[in-house]
């Protein structure tokens, strides 16, 4: 019997930094900013929070962390330390209309560079004498459940049993549909995406515009990468170990055709295809689990090209994804 | 209440074409200030002073003459991808799958080696590593460029899921072509009897990639400014409507420009595979496809002056993993210095296509 009571939680687990992202990325896509830095921007997120971290734990012991600074020095590093890439990214691809897929990669290679470099360094730089990067007491802090969690049966295990950034994650996302579809700001955000050109000449601030959702979309990124490190990970840092959920939290947006509230549920089976590999009984073939690990991306090819085959115009990317704005060029 | 015209100090207009000193000198400006500004960095993290930093810089890729050879070899293998996506950039046909591409061409290539190893003659096994490495390539390529020109699917978004899913199919056959057993990697393929690797200079390993891919480069400038497939896709680029107008198919040239430019990124793994590493791993195109978007753009597409950005991202490249090493500082470093460099540049030729004029009269009362 497939053991859904401990696969479910993993999965949600391995899905939270995926949702994330996608939110960041579906906030920055709605703005027509295709903002291929986001893998580069969680890891610069979560490493920002790490060293945050690390100079708040070094030389103290876990009895004298005040549990509201261990969190909140983390989140500010890492909020502060993703701002600063999504504002980086607008004041290329906005101010200065660079090439978004340039300017994106360009992030992505600078960011996963900034991690594993930090990553790498930060003992020695800091001149410390840990072996390594471990930060289990702010860790521990980050994955306080509810007391009652673990002793409510498999309802607890289930829905209790998370960190609170995981609820914060579920909040985020939620918000961010409501934001996007129900309110002013978000109709305005909408139309800046679809058509810049009628947004400017309605009196929208196009640029301030872009820079908000870029901005705030590089910000809830970052706080995946940092949820990564300091739930998942359990506050140990390992260079490349983030691998390659950047790019999934690109493919969720498309899988979710640009829907932060899909993506609550959406990102939780990307994250269970994630680790399917693992519950899959494959006996000795290890090579088997290598296709397995495939699975989100296909799934996604698949997505994307079903909705373009469809051609339904709900589902259709935001008609200036990727193009460069200029008000003397229409 | 006294209501007040706000005059913005200064506006931003379009340039007219730049002559081609001044451009370069605006390039050559960022890349003074890039330099300086890793200088800067290098020295802050080390403590070093920044003339030993850019020596440091110099002998990672100039030291010996082997370092120079790998420093050739490096370049080509970066150009010979960024060539491949040249063509449906050009296009504005954003291919950002060229990792995945080469990576196929490369199993494809392994394939070969591996499982016709003994039953075919040397020559005709190369002649299979060629002919399918160019074909994987190709058809990795074409499935993204069907669907975009058949329904306009995301070609962006669907080549860089098709990196993944070349990803994990290469790690599936390292695991089933493992050797030794059990250690999940392939180990040099026909190590002891050579078979299907490609015919090397006696004395210069990488001699050959470094000659194919010069050629190539020749070639590929040659068809995208003087050929008639060429000037159509140029057309395309600039506008589809113009392109259907006076009657050029663009579905056809969309498929056609990206079947070429999966092929050349096919032949990238082939060089990979059959010509210097004699291996395969997932890492192995080591995120040439990525780097080859940004070299290509910022020659401005054009194949020769690709020679140049290669060189100066590889160079940078070689010369971080120099400072990283004697520093005893992490690798990743170079990646950060290619980063600086890159916004640097980037950021730059906005100065190039337009202009800030102040406004008359900026600041008062009118």
């Amino acid at each position: 019997m497939f053991d859904f009571v401990s696969f479910i939680p993993r999965a949600v687990v391995q899905g939270i930094p995926l949702l994330l992202g996608s939110t960041g990325e579906t906030l920055t896509e709605k703005s027509g900013n295709l903002n291929l830095g986001i893998p580069g921007i969680m890891y610069v997120g979560g490493i920002s929070g790490v060293i945050g971290a690390f100079y708040y734990e070094a030389g103290r012991t876990a009895a004298e962390m005040n549990a509201v600074l261990t969190l909140l020095i983390p989140m500010v590093c890492c909020l502060l330390g993703s701002l600063l890439m999504g504002l980086l990214y607008c004041f290329l691809t906005v101010t200065l209309r660079a090439n978004q897929n340039v300017t994106g990669l360009a992030l992505t290679t600078f960011g996963v560079g900034f991690g594993n470099f930090f990553g790498g360094s930060l003992i020695k730089l800091s001149g410390s004498s840990l072996p390594s990067i471990i930060l289990t007491n702010t860790s521990n802090i980050f994955r306080r459940t509810l007391p009652f969690a673990s002793s409510a049966g498999a309802f607890g295990k289930l829905f209790l049993n998370y960190g609170f950034l995981t609820y914060v994650a579920v909040a985020i996302a939620l918000l961010a549909a409501r934001v996007l579809n129900r309110t002013r700001v978000g109709l305005h955000l909408r139309a800046v995406g679809e058509s810049p050109t009628t947004a400017d000449a309605a009196g929208i601030n196009v640029s301030r515009y872009k820079y908000m959702s870029t901005c705030i979309g590089a910000m809830i990124a970052g706080l995946g990468g940092l949820y990564y490190v300091m739930d998942y990970a359990c506050g140990v840092w390992t260079n490349d170990a983030f691998g390659d959920r950047g790019w999934l939290a690109i493919a969720l947006v498309i899988f979710t055709v640009w829907r932060p509230n899909v993506g609550v549920l959406a990102s939780f089976l990307f994250g269970g295809l994630y680790i399917l590999h693992m519950y899959i009984p494959s006996g000795m073939n290890l090579a088997v689990k290598e296709l397995y690990k495939m699975a989100p991306y296909v799934v996604t090819i698949i997505v994307l090209v079903l909705s373009s085959m469809r051609n339904k115009r709900e589902n259709q990317p935001p008609a200036s994804l990727g193009l460069p704005y200029f008000r003397e060029e229409r | 209440m006294n209501k007040k015209t706000k005059t913005p100090l200064f506006h931003v207009a379009k340039r007219a074409a730049l002559p081609w000193y001044k451009t370069w000198a605006i390039r050559g400006a960022a890349l003074l200030l890039a330099l300086v500004l890793c200088g800067a960095v290098t020295s802050l993290v080390t403590g070093e002073n920044p003339f030993a930093v850019y020596g440091a810089i110099w002998k990672g890729s100039f030291g010996t003459t082997r370092k120079i050879w790998v420093l050739l070899q490096n370049i080509a293998m970066l150009l010979c991808v960024s060539l491949a996506v040249t063509p449906a950039f050009r296009m504005r046909c954003w291919n950002l799958g060229a990792e995945g591409q080469a990576l196929i061409g490369a199993l494809a290539c392994a394939a070969c080696m591996i499982t016709l190893a003994g039953r075919l003659p040397n020559w005709a096994i190369i002649l299979c590593m060629v002919v399918s490495s160019l074909l994987a390539g190709a058809v990795w390529a074409g499935i993204p460029a069907f669907f975009k020109a058949r329904y306009n699917t995301n070609e962006t978004l669907f080549t860089l899921m098709m990196n993944y899913v070349a990803a994990q199919l290469v790690a599936y056959f390292c695991v089933v072509w493992e050797s030794p057993k059990g250690s999940g990697t392939i180990g040099i393929i026909n190590q002891k009897t050579e078979i299907g690797w490609i015919p090397q200079f006696p004395s210069q390993k990488y001699l050959l990639n470094i000659l194919v891919v010069a050629v190539l480069c020749v070639l590929i400038y040659i068809y995208l400014n003087y050929s008639k497939q060429g000037y159509e896709i140029a057309v395309v680029g600039e506008s589809e409507r113009t392109a259907r107008y006076v009657g050029i198919k663009v579905e056809r040239v969309i498929l056609r420009t990206m079947l070429l430019s999966g092929a050349i990124c096919g032949l990238a793994g082939l060089l990979l595979v059959g010509s210097t590493n004699h291996t395969l791993t997932a890492s192995i195109v080591d995120g040439r496809g990525f780097t080859a978007v940004m070299v290509s753009w910022l020659a401005k597409f054009n194949p020769i002056g690709m020679i140049f950005t290669s060189f100066l991202l590889v160079f940078l490249g070689r010369g971080a993993g120099e400072i990283a090493t004697k520093f005893g500082l992490n690798r990743s470093f170079g990646d950060i210095l290619t980063g600086i460099i890159l916004f640097c540049i980037i950021g730059s030729e906005f100065f190039i296509n337009y202009e800030i004029k102040l406004t008359r009269g900026a600041g008062k009362e009118g």
